[in-house]
């Protein structure tokens, strides 16, 4: 055998490593940019740089760059060592790498000068989305080709989740993208009207149950019981939960249109869906966790472990508060308000980041060939700066969320409106500030991390590890 | 037959091999795989670190 074919495709993986390190950082601090002018709006400069175009980079930003450079990067890693096989095709390998920074770069470009469809989340313009189809057609061909040559009988339940993810976000992509162009920068939805809040909240739920949770769940099934040096707790629950999502989630999107032109029959649904939705998210999360029973004092020293079982308590809380939020009745007074804001950061910070934050402290030393990070104590730091970080963002958010929520809705006994809108404005003062102080820690975990991440590569050996044949009784 | 007939029995047979799966996946015939697939990410535990030295080595050698 060639030495390519006898070991792993490490370049690609740290490709990706390195560029979610970095992504992350530059999402981060366009976030910390837009929670500054919110409380300083004299920070909207020229058209470019105002909030409203802003906003979009840095929800793309977080979202495809560095959650989907953590997805690629991880997804690689596993898929090989757990099919004990090359990936497939390292020509298409490096083509979603070099052809994912490009749409990143196409983001960073189009959505500040304005150019932007207008749908939440998949607000970049037809010419993109299909450079995105295609570089998604190679990830999967690159995926399930690797499952398809693997040396053992069973295909590892990370593989399902990610798997699951790439088949799922191909379908939300192609429908809710359809579009009818004028011009090469100009576009319009295929849909009219309520259909087109349906789909667009079915694509947008969706990204959060598939791209943001089934393959960041890919990631905790394979990090977590390797950093804590045991299988999961139960293989059979992990399989009922991965095929409870799949069942349930594509049914939660109605949510998000409450009490809107949206037949109320549908909203209901959406409404029963996402309270099912409850049971089979802290199954997971539950099974994660109790992954470390019987060593939970590994959880004592070892930052990595502390990241990925943080992030799953994280998961627990979210996914117990979005099904209590999906309720009618609390939804009338979250909807619009910071609260939503401040639950999907719990989720984005506290669940996305941190387990991806965590796996690439567990990837880092393997993929460069070193014993372990250059600075244990600074992942210990970084944990630390993060979770306050997180708490503060979404503490604020929940009080300042309740207090707009409470005060949009306070009438006098004449029917009249308590308080006008800019009141509520200036009672939120005070928690967007907090909240900013909660996005500048988060952000500066994240360069204490590129810092550490630096330092570990300055001390690389390289590593290509060959790959081992699988004991005879997997074969 | 209306259309909406055929999307509520797509939606029950959906139902239905939810509750299969479980069945399956609870039953006795699967343990025996699952516990073979949930050591799948430790069958590669001593992997051998192939670096810069030791393929210099190797090329010493072959």
């Amino acid at each position: 055998m060639s030495e390519t074919q006898s070991t792993y495709n490490y370049k690609v993986v740290r490709q990706f490593a390195i560029m979610t390190v970095v992504w992350g950082i530059v999402g981060m601090l366009v976030g910390v940019i837009i929670a500054a002018q919110l409380v300083w709006p004299e920070l909207n400069f020229g058209p470019w740089l105002t909030y409203g175009r802003l906003r979009p980079l840095h929800t793309n930003a977080v979202i495809f760059a560095f959650g989907g450079s953590a997805l690629f990067a991880t997804s690689y890693w596993v898929v090989q060592r757990t099919c004990h096989t090359r990936l497939f095709a390292d020509g298409l390998a490096a083509f979603t790498f070099w052809g994912w920074q490009v749409v990143i770069l196409l983001a960073a470009v189009s959505l500040p000068l304005g150019i932007t469809t207008g749908k939440e989340y998949a607000e970049l313009e037809w010419p993109i989305d299909i450079l995105i189809t295609l570089v998604w057609v190679a990830y999967a061909l690159v995926f399930f080709g690797t499952i398809i040559k693997r040396k053992v009988s069973h295909i590892y339940v990370a593989n399902w989740f990610y798997g699951g993810m790439i088949l799922a976000v191909a379908l939300l992509h192609l429908v809710n993208s359809a579009e009818v162009p004028v011009s090469l920068l100009k576009s319009y939805s295929a849909y009219a009207g309520v259909q087109d809040a349906m789909i667009q909240w079915w694509y947008g739920h969706n990204a959060v149950g598939f791209f943001l949770t089934a393959g960041f769940l890919g990631m905790m099934y394979y990090f977590v019981p390797k950093q804590a040096e045991r299988p999961v707790y139960s293989y059979r629950l992990s399989v009922v939960h991965f095929w409870a999502l799949i069942f349930t989630y594509m049914w939660a999107g109605p949510h998000h249109l409450h009490y809107t032109a949206l037949p109320d029959w549908t909203q209901s649904i959406g409404m029963l869906f996402s309270l099912i939705l409850l049971a089979p998210s802290w199954g997971g999360m539950i099974n994660g966790i109790m992954t470390l029973s019987g060593a939970w004092h590994k959880l004592r020293d070892d930052p990595v472990l502390k990241f990925l079982i943080t992030s799953l308590s994280f998961y627990g809380m979210s996914t117990f508060e979005g099904p209590m939020m999906s309720v009618k009745s609390v939804n009338a007074l979250s909807h619009y308000t910071d609260w939503t804001v401040g639950h999907v950061h719990a989720g984005a910070l506290g669940w996305v980041a941190m387990v991806s934050v965590g796996s690439l402290y567990y990837l880092i030393p393997r993929l460069f060939g070193t014993k372990q990070m250059y600075s244990v104590k600074l992942v210990t730091v970084h944990f630390w700066i993060a979770t306050i970080g997180v708490v503060l963002y979404i503490a604020s958010m929940w009080i300042a969320g309740v207090m707009q929520g409470l005060m949009w809705r306070a009438f006098n006994p004449d029917g009249t409106l308590t308080y006008s809108f800019v009141e509520a404005v200036k009672g939120s003062y005070p928690f967007w500030t907090i909240r900013l102080v909660g996005g500048v820690l988060f952000l500066a975990g994240m360069l204490i991390m590129f810092y550490n991440v630096l330092k570990t590569i300055g001390q690389s050996q390289g590593a290509d590890e060959r790959i081992l044949a699988p004991a005879a009784h997997h074969a | 037959m209306d259309i909406n007939d055929l999307r509520s029995i797509v939606t029950v047979l959906a139902f239905f091999s939810f509750v299969g799966i479980v069945w399956w996946a609870y039953g006795k015939g699967a343990r025996k795989g699952f516990d073979e697939a949930a050591n799948l990410p430790f069958a590669d535990d001593d992997a051998e670190v192939i670096n810069d030295h030791s393929r210099k080595e190797l090329r010493k050698t072959s």
